[in-house]
């Protein structure tokens, strides 16, 4: 981190005229779609694996957990709704977004550092091909459309492990489980859950991709990139979370 | 630009599976029925207050889970609520001068139908109805009634 404060400065309006540029080309960049499925691929597809398994497990120690709790108040029945409700607005977004940083985020900059370490985005730019719109903006999209998608799968998995371990193990009443569920939470509850994920994925995919790109073209700078990168996404979202959730609330 | 068949279909999945999650969180409300595997016959009841009464709520004999409630109506001929259970078939020997009242499992938890069994030597066939039934109590309805009968004491003896 930079410790002169005119330095931090600096560095904040670089990242804001950099989403503003990205956010520009979004238009022009979805024109060639190709470009941008590829990176749903890349950014989606290949964290689906690690999603769904978070997602399983979180969602069978809430299971756990919220039995143990609730059944102190004797509502273990309630269980469904608290797990979903959870899931849906909290740890759903959260946690998706704090593994797509690691699992995603890290691919993205230190694809795009070694690509400026070894020149290749120099080479673009002899071609007259504009590497943001060429590499970095495509790859910020496949982010962007990827997060959502993923904490949905991840919210969706998370209930029925709380179901597997709740209803299965545990001997909650399945028909309580589900129908208190469905009448607690709202469509507006998923709606939070999906606006979070939204900003969650801007944001994180916009810290992957500033870092790679400027990033000092060397191993060890791209290395810090990718460092920076996670540390920087998991304390945007949580801090995001706050405030998201202070105003969607 | 590399583009394989495996890498689209991936993609396919990924953005399918997404939506189809995005889907049932949205519709989880009103989705998944919560049906059973074994056969069952339906019988009716009229409440005159279900409280908190969900369809999928459990019905139950003595604690013993024998049914699901399987939908709730307004019926505006007798002005009640009208209630259908799903009881399993292997149940089949119910009175049909049972008795089915609302009730509350734990404090905040979930409001379950209970069957209390009649004496009948005839019992409840698919399409019969359980004809006495007790409402659910509402907390607030029994709330005010004890505070309004407290300051009603409290006025009788300023009186005397």
């Amino acid at each position: 981190m930079s410790a002169h404060p005119l330095a931090s400065i600096r560095e904040v309006g670089r990242y804001a005229l950099f989403v503003g540029r990205l956010l520009a080309e979004t238009p022009r960049a979805l024109l060639r779609p190709g470009l941008v499925v590829q990176q749903v691929y890349n950014a989606g597809a290949l964290s689906l694996v690690i999603v769904m398994l978070s997602g399983l497990f979180v969602g069978m120690v809430l299971g756990l957990q919220g039995f143990d709790l609730l059944e102190r108040f004797g509502s273990e029945e309630s269980l469904g709704t608290a797990a979903a409700l959870g899931l849906v607005k909290e740890l759903g977004p959260v946690v998706t977004a704090l593994l797509f940083a690691g699992r995603a985020g890290t691919a993205l900059a230190s694809e795009i550092g070694l690509m400026r370490a070894t020149d290749q985005l120099a080479a673009m730019e002899m071609m007259a091909v504009d590497p943001v719109r060429r590499v970095v903006v495509p790859r910020f999209l496949g982010g962007v459309i990827s997060m959502p998608l993923l904490a949905a799968i991840f919210s969706l998995i998370g209930i029925f492990g709380a179901q597997l371990v709740g209803v299965q193990m545990m001997g909650v009443d399945p028909g309580q489980f589900w129908s208190q569920m469905r009448g607690a939470v709202e469509q507006a509850d998923v709606m939070e859950g999906v606006i979070k994920s939204m900003v969650f994925g801007l944001s994180c995919s916009a810290i992957a991709v500033y870092e790679g790109f400027h990033a000092a073209p060397t191993a060890e700078g791209v290395g810090r990139a990718t460092t920076r990168t996670v540390v920087l996404s998991s304390v945007m979202v949580l801090l995001l979370d706050y405030m998201l959730t202070a105003v969607l609330l | 630009m590399r583009s394989n068949k495996a890498m689209e279909i991936g993609t396919g999945l990924f953005v399918l599976l997404g939506f189809a999650a995005l889907f049932f969180l949205v519709t989880q409300i009103t989705s998944r029925e919560v049906g059973f595997g074994e056969r069952s016959y339906r019988i009716g009841a009229a409440f005159e207050q279900v409280g908190g009464l969900k369809p999928g709520a459990p019905v139950s004999m003595s604690g013993v889970t024998v049914g699901r409630v399987e939908s709730i109506g307004y019926d505006f001929d007798t002005y009640q609520a009208e209630v259908v259970l799903r009881i399993e078939a292997r149940y089949d020997r119910i009175p049909d001068d049972s008795d089915a009242a609302i009730y509350t499992a734990g404090l905040l938890g979930g409001q379950y139908v209970g069957i209390g069994p009649g004496g009948s030597e005839t019992f409840l066939q698919d399409g019969d109805r359980i004809e006495f039934t007790q409402s659910a109590i509402v907390l607030e309805n029994l709330i005010s009634k004890f505070l309004f009968s407290r300051a009603e004491e409290a006025g009788a003896e300023e009186m005397e």
